[in-house]
């Protein structure tokens, strides 16, 4: 890199991507080579650099300059002024949404401020598709150390103590599993990168794989290598097809480069890597589950034990382990146990990448230390809520966890607390909710998610969520009882009970959390037939506004129904008995006469 | 099954036992295989799966099993230009519904149809990963993001010549 007095990064995550990043790194590299500059700066695509919400974003280095909403004809201007003349383009640089100054500084960001950046620390800083700069940053290091220095055992008692617990959701001891399959005896056993991340509002895998693949290659051999395998295998969503292209480069350059193959490093150690394609269905991130999707049968979860690391995949000991997870191993193995151990909590150490999206106004991807507590992360980091309204509620854990409130604001977030609190850590999805949300219709949406990825296999979770979602239904549509809030309850605590895998043990979690925090607003639905968030249309009412109602008659001929009556210039009436809520009078209605109560 | 009655021609059954082939005819590839036989047929009818049956040596209701399992199959053709909505929760929560149902007005199907003409099918996906853009709808290979219902008219607009 050195031979570049300066480099333009480029954001060529999924979101920015989408946005026409690729426009601007075109017209980039056309403005440079105009002005004869293609010698002396460069223009790098990286992955993710996780604020998504400003995106595009083009970030001039060693300046750390951050340009946000970068459009493709931005080009000329950021070549023209900074790049030749030194002068950073004022309109495009972030400005602090409370001072309104602009932020010529990156690291002075509100955003990056409080984060600490393991798994994601290539993100946003190389370019995905070239080996040499993730070694560069230290890469293949760690595996070097461990293969020279380092005896199996030594590696798994350096994890260990690393006190590293899965990113996936479960927060099972990472050491400890590979421990387990280390002392499982057999002459075939596999490693598994569970990359299928089908927990919807997280993007946190697909951002690594996309961002820095070589770490995750990296990890993975080096987990070969502590329980004895000499097969990788990365399951991944054929959803991700950037992130299936950017890994299959990355493969192909680490076998070249003779870092994974036969005899890696001449030690004698042999690992290979290849891919297979998930399909779609959340349950597939449930580790039995998902090994029988990649021996071809349908994903669906069989009873641990055996576990995995005795017979998993083709029935040989099998490590699954999360794209994240991996990705922090080999800054682990370089800066020792102790390091990573001082970072978090007494029981969750390290840090956790969150994917922040919903009503919050920075959506993007951040990595802090376990223990930051919910109102850092939501309105330090996050930047508070969309449109200055209020903060009711935060989904963790996607659809198997809770939803946190208020009260939860100063817990510091780490596996445990979360599970205390209700919730769970789950991927690490954070979906923030505002004040116009309905508690009983977002209880909904989840089990519409989960009655449809629910696998059949078991009658807790294929029945039983689908009743409780009927139930959720009917509240939402005005016909519920204060009855059925208990019957929510009671079947949502035998489902958890019963069901079979992690799915079906989790799903009705935000229905429960939902109702503790909530109860009001579902007793409102049930009792008055009132949604207090105005947003279950049932249970709305269309109204004319006396004031406002001139009697043009508009509304009642766009009715479909003849809902609507009054005389021509007088004061009409909506019948609620016969309205639809179709909503169509409001939309015809000049004169703002019509409103929902 | 699928109520489409199709007619293989010679050179389809080819392909697909080009497919299996290529997988050595291994029945723990068979994902892998529907993967590639989804993306030269574009869905995944009876017909052809009762060749990968015969090829893999796997009983075709396994096959249908699988096919029907997963979100990423499907068995009726997609449109041409195949319009997805992200329904995933940070979409949700910023209005995708309502953009689902505008787009369900304007053409007049439901979500996993075509329409008459076979220009467009409609389906809701969970997550695309691009929360940033959130609400997001995908046709073809192109995304759009930060989609209000206002937008849906002119988004179909760029797909009619």
């Amino acid at each position: 890199m050195s031979k570049y007095s300066m480099h333009l990064l480029v954001c060529g995550g999924t979101g920015c991507h989408a946005a026409e990043s690729d426009a601007i790194v075109c017209n980039l590299r056309d403005e440079l080579e105009a002005n004869g500059l293609m010698d002396s700066v460069q223009v790098i695509l990286t992955g993710c650099f996780g604020f998504c919400e400003k995106g595009p974003i083009v970030k001039v280095m060693p300046d750390n300059t951050f340009y946000v909403k970068v459009k493709p004809e931005d080009a000329q201007s950021i070549v023209a002024e900074h790049v030749i003349k030194g002068r950073k383009v004022e309109r495009l640089l972030y400005r602090d949404p409370v001072t309104k100054e602009a932020v010529t500084d990156s690291k002075n960001m509100g955003f990056y401020k409080k984060q600490m950046r393991i798994a994601l620390r290539n993100c946003g800083f190389i370019n995905p598709e070239n080996i040499d700069e993730y070694i560069a940053r230290d890469g293949y290091m760690a595996l070097g150390k461990v293969l020279s220095e380092m005896t199996p055992e030594q590696v798994i008692k350096l994890v260990k103590d690393s006190g590293q617990r899965g990113r996936g959701g479960g927060g099972f001891s990472t050491g400890l599993k590979w421990e387990l399959a280390r002392r499982s005896v057999s002459d075939e056993k596999y490693v598994v990168c569970n990359a299928d991340e089908g927990d919807p509002g997280a993007f946190m895998d697909r951002s690594v794989l996309e961002g820095d693949p070589h770490s995750v290659l990296e990890a993975m051999a080096i987990c070969g290598y502590a329980i004895g395998a000499q097969n990788g295998l990365i399951y991944i969503r054929a959803e991700y097809p950037l992130a299936i292209e950017r890994l299959k480069i990355a493969i192909d350059q680490a076998r070249e480069y003779g870092l994974l193959g036969k005899d890696i490093f001449g030690t004698g150690f042999s690992f290979d890597i290849s891919l297979r394609y998930g399909a779609g269905a959340f349950v597939c991130g449930e580790e039995t589950a998902l090994i029988h999707s990649m021996e071809g049968l349908r994903g669906e979860p069989t009873v641990k034990p055996p576990f995995p690391a005795e017979s998993g995949f083709r029935n040989k000991p099998t490590n699954v382990n999360n794209v994240e997870t991996f990705a922090s191993i080999p800054a682990i193995i370089l800066k020792g146990a102790e390091w990573y151990s001082s970072i978090g909590t007494e029981k969750s150490k390290g840090t956790k990448v969150f994917a922040l999206a919903g009503k919050i106004n920075n959506v993007g991807l951040i990595e802090v230390p376990m223990g930051t507590t919910l109102r850092e992360v939501i309105f330090e980091i996050g930047g508070g809520i969309k449109n200055g309204k209020k903060f009711k509620g935060v989904q963790t854990g996607g659809p198997s966890g809770g939803c946190l409130t208020e009260k939860h604001l100063d817990t510091p977030i780490d596996f445990d607390n979360l599970i205390a609190a209700g919730s769970m850590m789950g991927s690490g999805a954070m979906i923030v909710l505002d004040e116009d949300d309905c508690m009983v219709s977002m209880a909904k949406f989840f089990l519409e998610f989960t009655v449809e990825e629910s696998c059949g296999k078991c009658a807790p979770c294929r029945i039983g969520n689908k009743r409780l979602h009927e139930l959720l239904g009917q509240i939402c549509d005005g016909k519920g009882s204060l009855a059925d809030l208990d019957r929510l309850r009671n079947m949502s605590l035998v489902i958890k009970d019963t069901s079979l895998c992690g799915l079906g043990q989790t799903s009705p979690n935000p229905v429960l959390s939902m109702l503790d925090n909530f109860r009001d607003e579902y007793v409102s639905h049930v009792t008055d037939r009132k949604c207090p968030a105005g947003q279950c249309r049932s249970l709305m009412e269309y109204v004319v506004l006396a004031d406002n109602c001139v009697g043009c008659t508009a509304c009642a001929r766009v009715c479909p129904v003849n809902a609507i009556t009054g005389e021509r210039k007088e004061i009409h009436y909506i019948n609620p008995d016969i309205c639809i809520k179709c909503g169509a009078c409001m939309d015809k209605c000049k004169f703002d006469a019509i409103y929902i109560r | 099954m699928s109520t489409i009655k199709i007619e293989l021609r010679e050179q389809d059954v080819a392909k697909i036992r080009e497919i299996c082939a290529s997988f050595n005819n291994d029945p723990q590839e068979l994902i892998n295989v529907l993967h590639k036989c989804q993306q030269h047929f574009g869905y995944l009818p009876a017909e052809v799966q009762e060749v990968v049956s015969a090829e893999l040596t796997v009983p075709v209701a396994k096959i249908y099993g699988v096919v029907t399992f997963y979100s990423f199959f499907t068995m009726t053709p997609k449109g041409k230009y195949p319009v997805s909505i992200c329904m995933g929760t940070a979409c949700y929560v910023r209005g995708a519904e309502k953009v689902l149902d505008e787009f369900r007005k304007e053409l007049g199907i439901q979500v996993g149809e075509t329409t008459k003409d076979g220009k467009f099918s409609l389906s809701s996906l969970r997550c695309v990963g691009a929360c940033g853009l959130a609400p997001v709808v995908l046709v073809g290979e192109k995304t759009y993001g930060r989609v209000a219902p206002d937008d849906v008219k002119g988004i179909l607009k760029d797909y009619e010549q």
